[in-house]
């Protein structure tokens, strides 16, 4: 219902906020797009000079490059799987009346407050420890031999970290959905003589599809760029086991000094986002719409 | 099959008791009103008897078998709500097929059925739709062809038509009563809206406070409410009560007399006083007296009457049988 002039008052008025962004997000891009381009290496400063796609072809050909981008996918798809059905489960389970709804509702949301290399750290000394931590002594008391998660078994420890931590993310979201259910639908799918799985099935799910999306849509965004808790916990050891595309392109900017190398994985690694953002918006994006 | 029996039935929320002792029988076949004010109790009773709540004490029986502790599904009713409850990501054809996939019917005999009450509902060209694209009227039949698909014992409205504009309520209300005429199915309506409890009902069940006031037809209540709250809940508009001397002439505590039983006279009456609004609407006047004591009355003349704000008039019943009398402890005389 906007007039001509409101609308063009509004463009003006949002403007300075649109290029404040624009160039917040255009000169990290072209320094880094620039700096692909360069044999850049710190350790021999005022030698740089240009030579063209070498450094993309020095990454790609690189056996790292394609374990790293290995285990992003399977620690994306890992702690995705895991967030949304454990969050599922948890909203339905915190959606039922119970005494001390609003303590436990707040103790589940806690792992979120708890910042990323610290809850890396409690859980690689305290739980993963194959001499001290809690899991080591269960599996002592239960006549097992300790088992060394992170030497072992490093992304998967890893996707068991970041999955701790986005669970209360998830459940909160998908908590909200549920409680925005109608009652009378539930009611009425009683009347129509569906079970609690059915219910489930054809009302509550569908119902929830949206707020789904979202946190797909949300810790997708934030999943691909995991880097502190590898960082503290296996350094992306051993060999490439635990490295990610993030990890990879600051081992190679600042563990071998090679700025160009770093740069050209670094767009390779934002083009590789924006084809799974892409993939992404086509498949649950129209959940979104209407 | 469709009868209905409720026994001995109560109702408490915590100490809060909705539902005294109750008892009712709801026959095969007939269509059966629960009217009354806000917070009487009207919907629980509905959701007691759908099995959406529990009872505290007491039988519910569904042709005659005891259906107290029968979950909802089982006991082969179906319910309209009043927001609908239609499920918003299924389309028109999935929502009214949803019943009889729980139930577990063939796809080919479920097709059938849809098609059939589409048909009957008006609904084949919206038949793909989901209901967020539907208007309000269109909302309303899918979540009735929702009901009649089952096939029930009896359905069940609670306040179907409130959340629908003035005009398309009259139609629907038509709609449902024709309905009610061709299935023969028992219906069980609740409404606060005493005009669609007249029109509709086969029974009128009158609640306040969860008691039934009064049991009878239309008409029934009509010509012999029960007490003072009947009388004032059913008539449109409201039944004028008199008290103190007026009431006394006729040997009552208070009198009441229906606005359309009222005639109007500028020179001589029983009671006099000064118009303050007339409504013309056209067919009918409605203008509001007030009496000498200061009461509110109403009176409904036919047609144009020349009768203005501030005018004096004297009013009078027009025939003494259709004056009501109430006792001092509100029961009709």
């Amino acid at each position: 219902m906007a007039t001509d002039h409101s609308r063009t008052a509004a463009r003006f008025m949002i403007s300075p906020a649109v290029l404040l962004l624009l160039g917040w997000m255009i000169i990290p891009l072209s320094m880094t797009i620039y700096f692909s381009f360069l044999n850049y290496n710190l350790l021999s400063p005022g030698m740089e000079e240009f030579i063209g796609f070498d450094n993309y072809e020095f990454f790609l050909t690189d056996p790292a490059f394609f374990a790293a981008l290995g285990n992003t996918l399977l620690l994306v798809g890992g702690v995705l799987l895991i967030t949304i059905i454990g969050g599922i489960g948890l909203a339905l389970l915190l959606d039922q009346p119970m005494w001390g709804q609003g303590i436990v509702r707040i103790l589940v949301i806690a792992p979120f407050f708890v910042m990323p290399t610290v809850s890396a750290l409690v859980w690689k000394n305290m739980f993963m420890n194959p001499v001290d931590g809690l899991f080591a002594h269960a599996a002592k008391a239960l006549g097992f031999a300790p088992f060394d998660f992170l030497a072992h078994a490093p992304l998967f420890s890893i996707i068991m970290i970041v999955a701790w931590q986005w669970l209360p993310f998830a459940t909160l979201i998908l908590l909200t959905a549920l409680q925005s259910l109608d009652q009378e639908q539930i009611e009425a799918s009683k009347i129509d003589g569906a079970n609690k799985v059915n219910r489930f099935i054809y009302i509550v799910l569908p119902h929830m599809s949206r707020a789904i999306t979202v946190v797909i849509l949300i810790q997708t965004i934030f999943l691909l760029s995991i880097f502190a808790e590898i960082l503290v916990t296996t350094n992306g050891g051993p060999g490439y086991a635990s490295t990610n595309l993030t990890y990879l392109v600051y081992a190679q900017s600042l563990l071998q000094f090679d700025v160009g190398g770093g740069s050209a994985g670094g767009i390779i690694a934002v083009i590789l986002a924006n084809i799974v953002a892409f993939f992404l918006m086509r498949m649950i994006g129209k959940n979104l719409e209407a | 099959m469709g009868s209905i029996t409720l026994a001995n039935v109560t109702k408490s929320f915590g100490a809060v008791n909705v539902i005294p002792p109750l008892n009712l029988e709801i026959n095969e076949g007939e269509f059966v009103v629960f009217v009354g004010p806000s917070g009487c109790g009207k919907s629980t009773l509905l959701r007691l008897i759908a099995g959406l709540e529990d009872v505290t004490s007491g039988t519910i029986s569904i042709d005659g078998a005891d259906a107290t502790a029968v979950p909802p599904a089982k006991r082969g009713l179906a319910m309209v709500f009043q927001s609908y409850a239609l499920y918003p990501h299924m389309s028109v054809r999935k929502n009214i097929s949803f019943p009889l996939k729980m139930a577990g019917l063939d796809q080919a005999e479920i097709d059938k059925k849809v098609n059939g009450a589409a048909e009957v509902l008006n609904l084949s060209d919206y038949i793909d739709r989901r209901p967020g694209q539907l208007s309000g009227g269109q909302r309303q039949r899918v979540a009735i062809g929702r009901a009649i698909v089952r096939e029930p014992e009896a359905f069940l409205f609670d306040e179907p038509l409130s959340n629908l504009d003035a005009a398309l309520r009259v139609n629907m209300r038509l709609e449902i009563t024709e309905l009610h005429q061709n299935l023969k199915t028992t219906m069980i309506y609740v409404t606060h809206d005493q005009v669609e409890a007249m029109t509709m009902a086969d029974k009128i069940v009158v609640l306040r406070a969860g008691f039934i006031e009064q049991v009878g037809s239309p008409l029934e209540l009509y010509r012999s409410p029960a007490n003072l709250f009947v009388a004032g809940f059913i008539g449109s508009p409201k039944m004028n009560f008199l008290t103190g001397a007026a009431a006394a002439k006729y040997d009552a505590t208070t009198i009441g007399i229906r606005p359309e039983h009222v005639s109007l006279s500028d020179k001589e009456g029983d009671w006099k006083g000064v118009v303050g609004v007339a409504e013309h609407l056209g067919s009918d006047t409605f203008l509001y007296v007030k009496l000498e004591d200061g009461t509110q009355f109403t009176v409904r003349a036919e047609g144009e009457v020349s009768f203005e704000h501030g005018d004096t008039v004297y009013a009078s019943a027009a025939s003494a049988d259709r004056i009501y009398r109430f006792d001092d402890k509100d029961i009709a005389l």
